[in-house]
C-alpha cells in the first residue's frame, strides 16, 4: 500500500511525527536557550491533522497577522515547512535580545527580521537534524523567507500544494516555556506551529526507513 | 454580508454584500450584471482544472471551472453574459522564491484573464500580483469591489 493522501495517516505515523518533533524540540530549545541567555523549557509537542478552515481559524482567524516562516526540504525528504508564528513568539524573541516589546508584527524593522529567520533557522534544523538522526536520511534546507501578513493568505501557500495531495493540514507544533526559574519567577508559553508539507514519497521513505508501515 | 470561503463562490442580488478574506496567492474574480445589480464572487485557488491531482473533487477551486460556474449560476438567477464586467484581485506571491510553486500567483492571474477572455468578459479593475494578502468586499448595489490589506489603505475600485 502507498500514501494516496495525508488522511491516511494513523496513530502510529502521529506518534513518530510527535517522536520526532520531541527530539527536534528538545534541541531547538538548548540552541535557543544558548541564544536568548534563558532558561527555556519544553513541553509535548502536539500532532494534528486539519482541515483547511480549521487551519485558518486555529491560527487566529483568516485576517489575523502572523509571521509566516517558509523553508523548503531537500534530499531524501522533499517538501516544506511553513512556520507560522504569532506576535508574542516574535515578542519573547525580541524581549530576550533586544529589550524590545512590539504591538503589532507589522512594526518589525529589518534587523529584527533578519533575527527571527535564524530562529527559524534553528526551529528548522532542528526538527530536521532530528529527522536525519533517526533515519539517516540526508536532507538539506533553504534559507528561511519571510512574509508577514495575514494568516489566511500565508496558509494558501500549503494549501496550493495539498490541494494535490488531500485537503488535510498536518500540524507540527512545538511548546517553549521561557523564563522559568528556580525562585518561580513569571515564566510565560508560546508556541510555533509548524505546517510539514511533504511529498507523500518522502513521508513513505520517512516512515519505511524506521520500519513502519503506511 | 455573505462569506465565501476558500474554493468556493456565490452568487447574491442587490443590496447584498460578498466577502471573501485573506487572498494570498489565490485569486477573487467579481463579475456583475449593472442593469439587474446581480453580483458574483468566486476565491479560486489554481489556475486549471486538468492539471488537477488526486483531489479534483472540488472544482471551484480551479480558474477555468469556478469561473464557468459562477457565469452559469448569475445566468441561471437572470444575469445577461453580454452584460457581465470583472474586477479581480489576488494572485501575490506571498514568499520570494523562484521556484515554480511560488508563482502560482501569476499562473492564477494569467488562467484567469484566459478564461474571462474566452466569455468575452471585459476585466475593469485588478488588484493582482506583489506580495501581500487582501481582503475584498464586493458591493452588488454599486458593483464596487473593496480591497483591504494589513500594511496598506483600503482601496475602492
Amino acid at each position: 500500500m502507498s500514501l494516496q493522501n495525508m488522511d491516511q495517516l494513523n496513530a502510529v505515523h502521529f506518534d513518530v511525527l510527535r517522536e520526532i518533533g520531541n527530539i527536534g524540540q528538545g534541541n531547538a530549545a538548548s540552541s535557543l536557550s544558548q541564544m536568548l541567555s534563558q532558561t527555556i523549557d519544553i513541553s509535548v509537542p502536539t500532532v494534528k491533522l486539519l482541515d483547511f478552515n480549521e487551519s485558518v481559524e486555529y491560527l487566529g482567524g483568516p485576517e489575523n497577522v502572523v509571521l509566516g516562516m517558509l523553508v523548503g526540504l531537500k534530499g531524501d525528504i522533499n517538501g516544506m515547512m511553513l512556520y507560522v508564528l504569532q506576535k508574542n513568539f516574535a515578542n519573547s524573541m525580541l524581549n530576550a535580545v533586544f529589550g524590545k516589546e512590539i504591538n503589532d508584527l507589522t512594526e518589525l524593522d529589518e534587523m529584527d527580521i533578519s533575527f527571527v529567520q535564524e530562529i527559524g533557522n534553528i526551529l528548522a534544523g532542528s526538527y530536521v537534524n532530528a529527522i536525519s538522526s533517526l533515519t539517516g536520511l540526508t536532507i538539506d534546507i533553504s534559507v528561511p523567507t519571510i512574509s508577514i501578513d495575514m494568516a489566511g493568505a500565508i496558509l494558501a501557500v500549503p494549501a496550493v500544494e495539498f490541494a494535490q495531495i488531500g485537503n488535510s493540514v498536518l500540524f507540527i507544533d512545538d511548546s517553549f516555556i521561557f523564563g522559568s526559574s528556580p525562585t518561580g519567577g513569571d515564566s510565560s508559553e508560546i508556541k510555533s506551529n509548524m505546517i510539514l508539507v511533504p511529498e507523500l514519497s518522502s513521508l513513505e521513505t520517512l516512515f519505511s526507513r524506521l520500519g513502519i508501515e503506511v | 454580508m455573505v462569506n465565501i470561503g476558500i474554493a468556493d463562490l456565490n452568487v447574491v442580488k442587490s443590496p447584498e454584500v460578498l466577502a471573501t478574506y485573506a487572498l494570498g496567492s489565490c485569486i477573487g474574480i467579481c463579475l456583475y450584471d449593472a442593469e439587474l445589480k446581480i453580483a458574483g464572487l468566486a476565491h479560486i485557488m489554481l489556475p486549471w482544472s486538468k492539471d488537477a491531482g488526486a483531489a479534483a473533487d472540488n472544482m471551484r477551486r480551479y480558474a477555468d471551472t469556478g469561473i464557468t460556474e459562477l457565469i452559469q449560476k448569475m445566468v441561471a438567477m437572470g444575469a445577461k453574459k453580454y452584460r457581465l464586467t470583472a474586477k479581480i484581485a489576488g494572485g501575490a506571491q506571498m514568499f520570494s522564491t523562484n521556484s515554480a510553486v511560488f508563482n502560482i500567483g501569476e499562473r492564477n492571474i494569467e488562467a484567469v484573464k484566459k478564461v474571462l477572455g474566452t466569455y468575452n468578459i471585459p476585466i475593469i479593475a485588478e488588484e493582482t500580483g506583489l506580495n501581500f494578502g487582501r481582503t475584498v468586499f464586493f458591493y452588488s448595489e454599486d458593483g464596487i469591489m473593496e480591497v483591504k490589506a494589513a500594511t496598506r489603505p483600503t482601496k475602492r475600485v
